[in-house]
């Protein structure tokens, strides 16, 4: 009961800031899409940190500790790391300069105009909605599997079939209720806003989890020297090929949509630099607690001394909300339940934006043209597809649940797949349109077809001869692009003018 | 310059993350954290200090031109 409260004061609060924020919108289509490219350095650091920050973060790393213990770090995190930054230095910054010269407001703006074709933009577009939705449902099933083991016997008349527990359905439209209201109020701005703010709550609170757990368990030494010892080490747990083959995942931020819209607020070029340096720190601040937390689980036991604190069985998504639940104080589990409801719509928010840009710039606009429908009913077109969006990943939760790490890894995996597209845009200036298509339908097609095989992310250890599938899905790319772009027609020399000058 | 840099910082840290040498080491540092997982939180913060040095050292010059035109205008 007392951790629901908490949680249902923490959504207040985050109401209050959409509406104080929706007091500096600007009522037109560019404030609301990219908040008249005027984010400065905190803000724009705290912005792409929450949004890259999910629960998958949170929920999925601490689930695949509990499951194959601390390689979880070195394949996802560390990696992070380095090559997230790296995006930002190597993507983020030339699309923001081109952004800002060329007044781009989306990716597909960027692509189309790069590679000479308004059709691309139809062939990209439902293939990055079509990934985002698993990236939503990743979020909404983190919250709902938190909740779930949070609240566990807080509402036995109220929820009889979930053990008295909040249901996860009603977690997950109460948080998407919210996320859309202060997004709705305010833009992009609102989103960047209400980032900074949960990012501040995310870290502070996953640090008091921690800090609360350990204390519980006996000590951090006592806690460790309880886990079982097979997860504490790599070997055993995650061949070297799957290693290896995990560093194309984090390659993803380089093609998220929200993320190049993040990157599109900033005021300047200098306003990126915190984020370089700062990322990596963060990252480390958030994970190592969950990483320690899922390890701790796999031998921690109840103060009797003899129930362990997971039984067996248990779902790796439920693993962070019954260690928080069982072991924490009811004041300190809704608080800490606060700050990971704040990981997940820190990432929500930006997400729904980007698809609301992309739908309104990228179809609508695109195809009836700029004038044919005012600043206003933009914003509103906005709206109403960011409605339709979260409704369908809303039914997709509804279905038979999966392993929020595993289907967040096919998410970025799909992401990654598609960075030798953005990267020869930038880079390269025999990038043609032909191979700008071949490589888009390769590794859509590649993805999918392995998506399938793995059983639609049921089969969490699927690989492909020893590697991750993103390796495959990236290969495939960057064949598609060289290959096709050699023996095709090269830019003309505007298109290349306008896009290679500066960067001599 | 910048991109000597950055291509020198990101090779190198490439093979350092890949850490064979710690991969089946179960011992705790300090008694708390399994010394992969330490290795890699060191990991970690390198690549925030080689971020720093690329950012202070070896920032682009065409965004320092970009910045300028826009000041100008």
């Amino acid at each position: 009961m007392t951790q629901t409260l908490i949680v249902v004061i923490y959504l207040i609060l985050l109401l209050v800031l959409g509406y104080f924020s929706s007091r500096l919108f600007r009522g037109n289509s560019n404030d609301y899409f990219v908040a008249s490219r005027s984010i400065g350095p905190l803000v724009l650091f705290m912005s792409i940190f929450g949004t890259t920050m999910t629960a998958f973060a949170m929920v999925g790393s601490t689930g695949e500790s509990y499951r194959v213990g601390i390689a979880t770090y070195g394949k996802v995190a560390s990696s992070s790391a380095l090559i997230h930054s790296a995006c930002f230095f190597l993507v983020g910054l030339p699309l923001w300069a081109l952004g800002k010269r060329n007044g781009f407001h989306t990716q597909i703006e960027f692509f189309r105009a790069r590679f000479e074709s308004s059709k691309l933009g139809y062939l990209l577009f439902p293939i990055l909605v079509g990934l985002i939705i698993p990236y939503l449902l990743v979020g909404l099933m983190g919250a709902g599997s938190v909740m779930q083991g949070v609240t566990r016997g807080a509402f036995p008349e109220i929820f009889t079939s979930t053990g008295g527990a909040v249901p996860p359905w009603l977690t997950m439209l109460v948080i998407s209720c919210v996320v859309l209201y202060y997004i709705f109020a305010g833009g992009v701005r609102s989103a960047a806003w209400a980032n900074t703010f949960q990012t501040c709550v995310f870290i502070v609170m996953g640090f008091i989890a921690f800090v609360t757990i350990s204390s519980k368990l006996g000590g951090m030494q006592a806690a460790s020297a309880m886990a079982d010892p097979g997860k504490a080490v790599r070997a055993g747990n995650l061949t070297e090929m799957q290693f290896l083959s995990y560093c194309f995942i984090p390659l993803s931020v380089g093609m998220f949509p929200h993320l190049f819209q993040n990157c599109l607020t900033a005021k300047s070029a200098k306003s990126f630099r915190l984020t370089l340096v700062a990322h990596p720190i963060a990252i480390m601040i958030t994970w190592i607690p969950c990483i320690l937390i899922g390890l701790w689980a796999t031998g921690a036991v109840m103060p009797d001394g003899v129930t362990p604190v997971i039984p067996e069985g248990t779902s790796p998504n439920a693993v962070l909300g019954m260690m928080v639940g069982k072991l924490a104080t009811p004041i300190i589990g809704g608080l800490v339940t606060a700050g990971i409801m704040a990981a997940i719509m820190s990432s929500l928010d930006s997400q729904f934006v980007a698809v609301g840009t992309m739908f309104t710039k990228d179809i609508v606009v695109h195809f009836f043209g700029i004038d044919r429908f005012s600043e206003k009913q933009k914003v509103l077109l906005a709206r109403g597809f960011i409605c339709t969006i979260v409704f369908v990943t809303y039914l997709f939760t509804l279905a038979e649940p999966r392993s929020v790490f595993s289907l967040g890894i096919w998410c970025f995996s799909g992401f990654a797949g598609l960075f030798p597209l953005v990267f020869a845009a930038i880079y390269w200036r025999k990038a043609t349109k032909a191979g700008a298509y071949a490589a888009v339908i390769g590794s859509a097609l590649s993805w999918f077809l392995l998506f399938r095989e793995s059983d639609y992310g049921a089969n969490g250890s699927y690989l492909v001869g020893g590697v991750m599938p993103v390796a495959v899905i990236f290969v495939t790319c960057a064949i598609c692009m060289v290959v096709v772009s050699l023996f095709t027609q090269a830019p003309s020399q505007d298109t290349l003018d306008k896009f290679f000058k500066k960067k001599a | 310059m910048s991109k000597g840099v950055v291509i020198t910082f990101m090779l190198v840290l490439f093979v350092l993350h890949q850490d064979f040498w710690f991969r089946d080491d179960a011992t705790l540092v300090l008694g708390i954290l399994p010394i992969g997982l330490a290795y890699h939180m060191a990991f970690t913060a390198v690549a925030a200090i080689a971020w720093l040095v690329i950012v202070r050292f070896a920032w682009p010059k065409y965004l320092v031109e970009e910045e300028n035109e826009g000041n100008e205008q």
